[in-house]
């Protein structure tokens, strides 16, 4: 991300997220699918009537293990599946009966790292821009390029891109027609730190803009960073759609270790009243509380954890946090559902 | 019609052959040349004129046939299964582009390649042998036809193969087999009579024949029936790769 960008964003943030509080009030459905089904010749049915409604300028995440129907429920509202029942509107356009209307609105970036090997940076994302039918615009498709840090290697052949570079790539692919809508298929799956906050910056920038935003994701910093709302589909059906701070909250865990210096058998009486367990044959001292979002609570009672785990006489050598992934969560859900 | 989206895959594709200029142009030329030294020179020096023509001059439509079919079908097939294999196809099927736009783009970008490949040959051949072109725009829309024709059958062949092994078994097996026994080195004349009604179930033997009426004005079936089967052949891919995109047949599932 060049710097001048993020700053420029991080400073007019604020006064566009107040515009788009409002906006998102009164906006009307940017996709709707209803009763959307995908049968596959084998008779495997990968979604089984689905309904959801993605909301003008929010940023969806849509969580689900793999196989659950994610990719192809991405897959069919893009174009490169055909559905087997159901529909799908894209702005109020069919995306079957007015394909052009509603793909001409759609950014994809697969999960895939998939690229013309031998094509320049440059030459395969103007390829993408007139594969939309958008007029050649240089100074466009350099923004694009500059804002994901791919500037200096336009000219580079795609080969000769690192994993994370090519991602990059993708990612400049699906904007360079300047969609209204943007979907990012497990886009930080294996990718560095760098690129990961990159890819944020990114994403809120064009939320800024009003686009809207649908990613699966495996990773909690993500979802709970960027998305506003979470949906979680499990074995082809949406199990849940949830205002994402409802959701942490409902169900977030975090969990804090401490590494002992000596091995505890059993959690001394004074620190009975704490919900603590021993892990690694008592070489590990776990706390568990909820990672709720009123924050002010938590480091209260962790310090006075630690004061009485000191009076206690117990020594630790390490401590470290961890919070329950959103992964985690939706396998609880699922468990539940079943 | 989503023509700008057209020239994109129309140029892009020209460009994959710009940057394989090696194996694009100047391979067919190398191995076309060595078919008149071989075919030409060699053997052309102990075989008499065919039917008023020199051997050297009387196989050079016959070579540009077999290099425009067999070049057609592996630019067109290569161009589509390329795409499919690396997994880049998801662009093209999530753009607001329809099937005949796709279509255009990449066969056209191919049948554009082989004609500018069968223009090429027909200057090298030039250098060999005397050469004549009696009906210069009927060689000019056999060569266009053929070139579109065998491509879209690429583009099928492309579409059909699920790996490199059947994106070269059509080529190997039937066009290219189809194209020697076509009457590319030979006047079907020269057959034994069973053979001459065999090949007659060749649709390549019309193709050479056409075309080369169109150098020498000699032909070893009508004109008329020569065109009629290129368009018959045409209407059959252009109905074949219809299907296949509505159908989703091997793209989308």
């Amino acid at each position: 991300m060049s710097h001048d960008i993020a700053d420029a964003t991080a400073t007019a943030t604020d006064a566009r997220s107040d515009a788009r509080a409002h906006t998102l009030q009164a906006t009307p459905t940017m996709i709707a699918v209803q009763g959307l089904t995908k049968r596959y010749a084998s008779g495997f049915e990968a979604l089984k009537r689905i309904d959801l409604d993605i909301q003008r300028g929010e940023i969806f995440a849509l969580l689900g293990p793999n196989g659950a129907g994610k990719t192809t429920l991405i897959s069919i509202i893009c174009g490169l599946v055909n559905a087997s029942d159901g529909q799908v509107r894209v702005n109020g356009h069919d995306i079957v009966d007015d394909y052009r209307a509603a793909r001409e609105q759609i950014g994809l970036v697969p999960q895939e790292l998939t690229s013309d090997a031998f094509a320049t940076v440059w030459n395969t994302v103007s390829f993408s821009r007139g594969l939309f039918g958008k007029r050649a615009d240089d100074a466009h498709i350099e923004r694009v390029l500059r804002s994901l840090s791919l500037w200096d290697k336009r000219r580079n052949k795609m080969i000769t891109l690192s994993g994370g570079m090519k991602r990059r790539v993708l990612i400049a692919k699906a904007l360079a027609h300047e969609p209204q809508i943007l979907f990012l298929d497990e886009p930080t799956a294996g990718v560095d730190v760098e690129l990961r906050r990159d890819m944020w910056n990114v994403v809120r920038q064009l939320r800024d803009q009003g686009v809207t935003v649908i990613l699966t994701t495996h990773y909690i910093e993500e979802a709970e960073e960027m998305a506003d709302r979470i949906g979680v589909i499990n074995d082809g059906e949406i199990v849940l759609v949830e205002e994402k701070t409802a959701l942490m909250h409902q169900l977030g865990r975090k969990r804090l270790r401490l590494d002992l210096q000596t091995p505890l058998a059993t959690i001394p009486e004074a620190l009975a009243h704490y919900p603590l367990s021993l892990a690694d044959d008592g070489h590990v001292l776990v706390y568990t509380y909820a990672a709720s979002s009123d924050e002010h609570s938590q480091p209260a009672s962790i310090s006075a954890l630690l004061n009485d785990i000191e009076a206690a006489g117990v020594r630790f050598k390490d401590l470290h946090t961890e919070q329950s992934s959103l992964e985690e969560i939706f396998v609880n859900l699922v468990r539940k559902d079943a | 019609m989503n023509f700008r989206a057209v020239g994109t895959i129309y140029h892009f594709e020209l460009a994959r052959a710009w940057r394989t200029l090696l194996q694009s142009l100047v391979s067919p030329v190398i191995s076309t040349s060595l078919y008149f030294v071989v075919f030409g020179a060699a053997i052309g020096s102990r075989i008499q004129e065919v039917e008023g023509v020199s051997y050297g001059a009387f196989i050079v439509p016959g070579l540009i046939m077999l290099m425009l079919l067999t070049q057609s079908v592996s630019n067109a097939s290569f161009g589509i299964f390329f795409p499919k294999f690396t997994g880049t196809i998801y662009e093209v099927l999530s753009a607001p582009v329809s099937y005949v736009e796709i279509v255009l783009g990449y066969v056209g970008a191919a049948a554009t390649k082989s004609l500018i490949l069968g223009l090429i040959i027909l200057v090298t051949a030039s250098f060999f042998v005397p050469l004549r072109i009696d009906h210069p725009l009927w060689m000019l829309l056999f060569l266009i036809l053929t070139a579109l024709t065998f491509s879209l059958l690429g583009f099928i062949i492309g579409i059909w193969a699920e790996g490199f092994e059947k994106l070269q078994l059509v080529p190997l097996l039937i066009i290219t087999p189809l194209t020697f026994l076509g009457g590319s080195f030979y006047s079907i004349d020269m057959l034994p009579p069973v053979w001459q009604t065999v090949t007659l179930f060749n649709p390549v033997v019309y193709l050479v024949s056409g075309f080369r009426w169109s150098f020498y004005g000699i032909s070893d079936v009508s004109v008329g029936a020569s065109l009629l089967m290129i368009l018959v052949f045409l209407s059959l891919c252009l109905a074949l790769v219809g299907w296949i995109f509505k159908t989703g047949y091997n793209i989308k599932p």
